[in-house]
């Protein structure tokens, strides 16, 4: 695979750096050494243990061994959205190279940098079903931003700098890269590259947000008489937190994010509308609804967030920043679209808006209007003589003060964890979005401990979710990750059982996790089942069971001092349904609000 | 609408199903698709031809020109880019309809590039329609075999 000279060479050439002789696992490690790589995620198996070997021989990567590849893949997935860093995982070929898919899947849609390495057959068994192949590049090529499979050890230097650009630059993704076994035993002296270089344009030179168009958003916010910001993931990704707070200020307006934008703007903050989206706060919705002008900043349009993209915001003129300029247009016509880094793009906003002296339109009757909605129309549920799983993330909320990292599984819990617990900065709500993998939870809490050991990290779990993914309790323990998890245990998959409730006669479509002739519940304890507390406990994990309202408090303390990991098992209703609700398709007018 | 694209990429393994995966992900049926190395070596272009939805089309070449190996994607307007192909057509050809068919590939300024006892095999080079007209006349003869590029594009 010869690699395309470019003419980008830069004025003061950088020269490439000389190895010593090693085989080409050493080298694999050296690479990631020269990254900032201190952690991985791995599981071995026969196509990857010259890979471990290497590991093996060096003290600056901490290798932990997770109990599922899948496990491992979303704990680096945990550690990557939480730092911002690439996350990284490996596995052996076959088998463990499949168990990777739903972690690349799920980076490909939220946009996390990832670096996934894969054991792969000898090279000259490649295609013949050897025990444990399978084309893990071709099956994987709908899923990545990009992928490689070595088949020559003197490329590894090059190919890991390549990879590692891609994945955290732009709009950052899921690199794969597959490495047989005899690569990684071919002795070599590596040359590793100063610099990488790249024929397509777009990966090494980002673009930019012109001044005419920053001039022009300003001229539309002047104009506007109804405007809010529709701020995503994209804020996140590129670091941008604050300087959207000293946008959204300066130009007074009010900020709604989508769940993948949760923290990018404080939502304590008075400009602050919550996020929205099918499950998201009336007024958030109902901003976006009537606003005049909308100001989308690195987020794409997502039918969770539009409903019925004809009826959204249908009376608004509508600007769309940002960095990948496949997305403009795509789900929804927009007035300006803007192709930019969206940190970029706000710095010059607001040094715009001091240089001109801008003056804020006049939106206090929308203002108005919209702190109105706010205050009569918050995040609600209705006590019960039970606990129930909104109030059991509010306990949490209050207790742990606001700071903690929370991580979640799929479904009710999910919903109500960014519902009912506040965030005030970026990084703290770690979730499966796009994809909306179950079992995401438990491992993304502990890759996100790892890198933060001394904050509090607890997934906010379902009793589905937290099963799928259950086996990671056992590398918490080996390995000291204190990660906590606050299972929302209703004995039902909750958000499938609403859905049947709402849309299906409530007739349950395989949605019971007991025994659906004598279910579990906080009346009906004996019959809760699994026992999470003595799973936890066959872990070496301590875990406890709460059932009573009055002892809830002092059980998540419990959970919150304890140092190590934690299964706190709280037993709800299943009858508690996510409200707001915007069903599939439809519209904001077609808002379930009870 | 039929659209012809034509796409730079690198020269590698893996590029041609990165670039075919973007249309077949999305339902697109190729009509036609050629891939050969340009003058630099390490540069090969892509030319598809299919049928599609406007808008779909319009985000599959977006995303084409994110995918690292290609340099340019480029949807042709009509007339836009000069349009050709390369056909190679087996004729049943006795010797009583040789002379004949011989005629038809003068006037279509075609070549015969091998002749055995019973069949001819015809290169046809041109647009299209060209082609579509030429097999209609040795249609009555007998094809035997066919095999075509497809559609060759380069902006003008």
């Amino acid at each position: 695979m010869p690699k395309p000279a470019k003419p980008t060479a830069p004025a003061a050439f950088p020269q490439p750096d000389i190895g010593r002789e090693m085989n080409g696992a050493d080298c694999v490690v050296e690479c990631l050494i020269r990254e900032g790589v201190n952690v991985i995620f791995a599981y071995p198996g026969g196509a990857s243990q010259e890979l471990h070997q290497a590991l093996a021989r060096t003290d600056k990567i901490r290798t932990i061994l997770p109990r599922h590849e899948q496990g491992g893949s979303f704990a680096a997935e945990g550690f990557a959205r939480a730092t911002g860093k690439v996350g990284v995982c490996m596995a052996t070929s076959g088998p463990g190279a499949t168990n990777l898919m739903s972690a690349i899947a799920d980076a490909f849609m939220d946009s996390i940098p990832l670096i996934c390495l894969t054991g792969q057959v000898y090279s000259k068994f490649i295609g013949k079903m050897a025990f444990q192949e399978t084309d893990f590049y071709g099956m994987t090529l709908p899923v990545v931003k990009h992928s490689y499979l070595v088949m020559d050890a003197k490329e590894l230097p090059r190919i890991f700098k390549e990879a590692f650009h891609i994945a955290r630059s732009g709009r950052p993704g899921p690199v794969i890269i597959d490495l047989p076994k005899d690569v990684q035993q071919t002795r070599l002296q590596p040359v590793f590259p100063a610099t990488v270089e790249f024929s397509n344009p777009l990966l090494t030179s980002e673009p930019r947000a012109t001044d005419e168009q920053l001039s022009q958003i300003l001229t539309l916010i002047a104009e506007a008489k109804k405007p809010v910001i529709y701020a995503g993931g994209g804020l996140i990704s590129s670091g941008a937190h604050a300087e959207l707070k000293t946008f959204a200020e300066k130009a007074n307006l009010m900020v709604a994010t989508t769940l993948m934008g949760v923290g990018a703007f404080p939502e304590s903050h008075k400009l602050s509308l919550q996020w929205f989206g099918m499950h998201g706060a009336a007024y958030g919705n109902w901003a976006v609804d009537q606003c005049d002008l909308l100001l989308c900043l690195g987020a794409r349009f997502d039918d969770r967030i539009t409903g019925n993209t004809a009826h959204f915001a249908a009376s608004a003129k509508i600007v769309h920043v940002d960095i990948d300029a496949s997305e403009h247009n795509k789900n929804k016509r927009v007035l300006l679209p803007v192709a930019g880094d969206i940190r970029d793009a706000l710095r010059r906003l607001n040094a715009l808006m001091t240089a001109r002296g801008f003056t804020p339109p006049d939106t206090k009757p929308w203002q108005t209007q919209l702190n109105a909605w706010k205050r009569d129309y918050p995040f609600a549920y209705e006590q019960s003589r039970h606990i129930v799983p909104q109030e059991a993330v509010a306990t949490l909320y209050e207790l742990t003060k606001g700071d903690a990292i929370i991580t979640t599984g799929v479904g009710q819990h999910q919903m109500w964890a960014a519902q009912f617990y506040r965030f005030n900065e970026p990084r703290r709500y770690l979730s499966s979005l796009g994809l909306g993998a179950m079992g995401f939870g438990y491992p993304a809490a502990m890759g996100a401990k790892v890198a933060f050991p001394d904050k509090q990290v607890i997934d906010i779990d379902g009793d589905g979710s937290f099963v799928m993914n259950i086996q990671e309790l056992a590398t918490c323990h080996i390995e000291k990750i204190a990660a906590k998890a606050m299972i929302l245990n209703n004995q039902h998959l909750g958000m499938v059982v609403q859905w049947e409730d709402r849309f299906y006669k409530s007739i349950r479509g395989n949605t019971i996790l007991g025994d659906e002739n004598n279910i579990g519940s906080p009346d009906n304890p004996d019959a809760l089942y699994p026992d999470f507390v003595k799973i936890a406990e066959g872990f070496g994990v301590k875990g406890r069971r709460v059932i009573k309202k009055s002892e809830l408090k002092a059980a998540i303390q419990e959970m919150l001092d304890h140092d190590g990991p934690y299964v706190l098992d709280v037993i709800v209703p299943y009858t508690e349904h996510v409200l707001p609700m915007i069903p599939a398709g439809k519209t904001v007018k077609d808002m379930l609000l009870k | 609408m039929r659209h012809t694209i034509s796409v730079l990429v690198e020269n590698q393994f893996g590029v041609l199903a990165r670039v075919a995966g973007m249309f077949s992900g999305r339902g697109f049926n190729i009509d036609s698709l050629n891939v050969a190395p340009t003058h630099d070596p390490l540069l090969s272009r892509i030319t598809v031809v299919l049928k599609g939805d406007e808008a779909a089309l319009d985000l599959a070449i977006k995303q084409l020109r994110k995918l690292v190996n290609v340099v340019e994607a480029v949807d042709f307007k009509a007339d836009e880019a000069v349009v050709r192909e390369l056909m190679l057509v087996k004729v049943k050809a006795d010797t009583k309809a040789r002379s004949e068919i011989m005629q038809i590939c003068d006037i279509f300024r075609t070549k015969i590039v091998h002749v055995s006892a019973g069949d001819v095999i015809i290169e046809v080079t041109g647009d299209e329609g060209k082609a579509a007209a030429f097999l209609k006349l040795v249609e009555p003869f007998g094809i035997l075999g066919l095999a075509r590029t497809g559609v060759l594009a380069l902006k003008r």
